[in-house]
């Protein structure tokens, strides 16, 4: 069966263990989580899990009814098959040299990355989009030299209920 | 009104109309075992805390009960882990206190310290630990309410000794929790499905599981199958939830399934399966199994649905709910088997059933391990609450004990724990004192919790030990002789207590018996007495559980021993 990337977003009650329960049930049961990301809703005892995994529909339905069985899951939903939009975001730091910082300074007006911090030595820039967009990004920075990066997972939401 | 952790506790258990604990104390428990000190509720003090978790189960299974046990920390809480993933294989309600260090030392390396919700976390269907003393009444309801609701499962609550100290308001007509039970959703349109399917089959049969005696479904099964002439076979945990003497039961399916029974499932065009997951040692071969049947799959559980084989409808739901709205579309729109087709298939059942009994060969010289147990049968008349350890003794049980009633035959099914039967019996009996309650056992597994023999004497909790001693580790023996040329590494269990002496050294009777004649009078002897009985029966020691089918091959493959028919 083929085999294509999943993004299954998943209520939970916000308890100490409720991650742990989660990676629990799917690592024990052989299936890997690729991207995830955690924070509360609008009700803080209310938490939302967006996770990436890869598998064919059977699997994932699979996950998903494992899941489902969890005391601490509210509800699972697999937004693969309808309409959402995803969004990841990227922090880069760039080291300045007298050499480059001209480079870097033109890239940044030319591209319309957004500048989080700028010092003598270094730029953090943000950098938010699909997973698309932040490959294309991350692919122009590169050549002007990266220090660090921090990227979340990926995050989504339906566009209608 | 202002109590104790500790009393709190009791309070809680008490109005779970929890009667009985099974446990052993330690360290960060003392209070608590104080407390019940002060107490009436009945504590059964076992030997290893493995035992009181079994014994939990037996209990839990016998009754329908949620099961209760108390532990300590550390090595009391991480003894107590196969007897949690025992239950939750075959879907068990208990609720498992453990002990705990206090709070500020957590995550120190205290002593007896262990992280014991991450052990359990894969085992349980959920679990606990209470951090402070405001959550603990709740906690407790809710631990008790998830492990019967839905599909039941054992709930760990870990206790960090501070907590049970401290004290608090406590009003038990104002504890919250979350509620889970699902309530039931009839499906009409998935009724008419199964009417039509059914309306089309000329060969139908009714595969039955331990979801049945779970859901208490049995008599809506029983009435199904007779009331429409629908034969049934069962998996290992379903075993009880049809009547074993009932002329449409075939026998348990699969691996040491019945002849009968496999040959049905090969050959049926609609198979109702309910309260079951299609586990490997039922299945054979996935792409054979009920190749020419389509599948309906009753089932309370979402992730049991085309887990393992894929079917042509399932319905998720209760199984005493969803038969009963089955049954009552059946009637409604006045569904009646066609007598001629009918007849047809149960006669060709009766054909494989005559053709390949479920039998064997008891000379006078050696005990026959099924003869013992068919003896045991004859004599109890089949009113007796059976238990088993895991191996040969497990299947012959299921063979050759006709159980006529759910809860009545208790076995770890899943998980295949040796060493479960004997402490299983002794929750069964605290339960039913006036019945009788009889561990089947093997050499092998009765030595991995042969300890409890102490906890059934201090108590006078008369189980009746009948052990099928063959001096090796049988069902390993078995497929040493099947599939490696008889190289018998280290199943050889010659070298072996004296079972009788060793029975009379804890304080319960030892008997034996070394020759068939001898089998009925151990027995009666045995059942008679209101004490704890071990009997040692001396059984021909090569003797394979028949038929067969071998790992990897069709169901309908069946190896026959020496009446060898391969289909």
């Amino acid at each position: 069966m083929e085999k294509k990337a999943h993004v299954i977003s998943i209520l939970v009650h916000n308890k100490p263990d409720v991650l742990a329960r989660i990676a629990g049930t799917l690592g024990g049961k052989g299936y890997n989580i690729d991207s995830l990301c955690v924070n509360t809703t609008t009700q803080n005892d209310i938490s939302k899990i967006v996770m990436t995994t890869a598998g064919s529909q059977a699997t994932v339905t699979r996950i998903e009814n494992q899941l489902q069985r969890l005391v601490d899951v509210i509800s699972v939903d697999d937004l693969t098959n309808v309409e959402s939009i995803y969004r990841e975001m990227v922090l880069v730091r760039l080291n300045l040299t007298t050499q480059n910082s001209e480079t870097v300074k033109k890239a940044i007006d030319m591209n319309k990355w957004k500048v989080i911090v700028s010092g003598d030595k270094y730029v953090i820039v943000e950098i938010t989009g699909d997973k698309t967009q932040i490959d294309f990004s991350l692919a122009r920075l590169e050549p002007l030299g990266i220090t660090d990066i921090t990227r979340t997972g990926l995050i989504a939401l339906k566009l209608e209920d | 009104m202002k109590l104790k952790g500790t009393q709190i506790l009791l309070e809680v258990l008490k109005e779970e109309n929890a009667d009985i604990i099974f446990g052993y104390p330690g360290g960060t428990v003392l209070d608590i075992y104080d407390q019940l000190y002060k107490s009436d509720l009945k504590h059964i003090l076992v030997r290893h805390e493995q035992g009181a978790v079994h014994a939990a189960d037996g209990y839990a299974r016998a009754t329908g009960k949620v099961g209760v046990c108390l532990v300590t920390s550390g090595p009391g809480a991480t003894n107590t882990v196969t007897g949690i993933a025992t239950a939750n294989m075959d879907s068990i309600p208990l609720v498992v206190f453990t002990g705990q260090v206090p709070t500020s030392l957590i995550g120190n390396d205290a002593f007896q310290e262990c992280d014991i919700t991450g052990i359990t976390r894969p085992c349980t269907k959920h679990n606990f630990l209470v951090r402070n003393i405001e959550e603990l009444a709740s906690t407790i309801k809710e631990a008790f309410h998830i492990a019967r609701s839905g599909r039941p499962g054992p709930v760990l609550v870990d206790l960090p000794k501070d907590v049970m100290a401290t004290q608090t308001d406590y009003d038990p007509a104002n504890i919250k929790f979350r509620n889970y039970e699902v309530a039931h959703k009839p499906a009409p349109k998935k009724m008419a499905n199964v009417f039509d399917m059914l309306q089309a089959a000329k060969k139908p049969l009714i595969m039955t599981g331990g979801g049945v005696i779970l859901g208490k479904a049995s008599e809506e099964l029983t009435h199904l199958s007779r009331k429409y002439q629908i034969p049934v076979t069962g998996t290992l945990m379903g075993l009880g939830s049809f009547p074993g003497s009932d002329g449409l039961w075939l026998g348990m399916l699969g691996m040491h399934g019945t002849y009968y029974a496999n040959m049905a499932i090969s050959h049926c065009d609609f198979l109702l399966a309910v309260g079951v997951r299609f586990d490997d040692r039922v299945t054979g071969t996935i792409e054979t199994f009920a190749a020419n049947a389509k599948i309906v799959h009753i089932d309370i559980d979402p992730s049991s649905i085309n887990k393992n084989v894929t079917v042509d409808l399932p319905i998720i739901g209760d199984t005493k709910a969803t038969l009963k709205d089955l049954l009552r579309f059946l009637e409604e729109h006045h569904y009646a088997q066609d007598a001629v087709s009918r007849k047809t298939w149960l006669d060709e059942i009766d054909e494989w059933r005559e053709k390949v009994p479920l039998t064997y060969c008891q000379n006078d010289e050696i005990i026959k391990p099924q003869y013992v147990i068919e003896t045991l049968h004859k004599l109890t008349k089949g009113d007796a609450l059976i238990t088993t350890e895991v191996g040969q003794n497990q299947m012959w049980t299921a063979q050759f004990f006709q159980f006529d009633r759910p809860n009545s035959f208790i076995s770890s099914g899943g998980l295949g724990t040796m060493g479960f039967g004997l402490p299983a019996a002794i929750g069964v009996k605290c339960a039913f004192p006036d019945k009788h309650v009889v561990d089947i056992a093997g050499d092998g597994s009765i030595q991995m919790n042969i300890q409890e023999l102490a906890t059934a004497a201090q108590y006078n909790i008369a189980v009746k030990i009948v052990l099928l001693n063959n001096g090796y580790l049988g069902m390993v023996r078995q497929w040493q002789e099947l599939f490696y040329e008889k190289r018998y590494s280290h199943t050889d269990m010659t070298y072996a207590p004296d079972f009788v002496k060793l029975a009379e050294a804890f304080g319960i009777i030892g008997l034996r018996a070394t020759k068939p004649s001898e089998v009925e009078t151990v027995l009666k002897q045995g059942l008679s007495v209101h004490k704890p009985v071990l009997m040692d029966f001396r059984v021909s020691r090569e003797e394979c559980v028949y038929p067969m089918v071998r790992p990897g091959e069709s169901i309908s493959q069946m190896t026959l021993g020496s009446r060898e028919i391969i289909n």
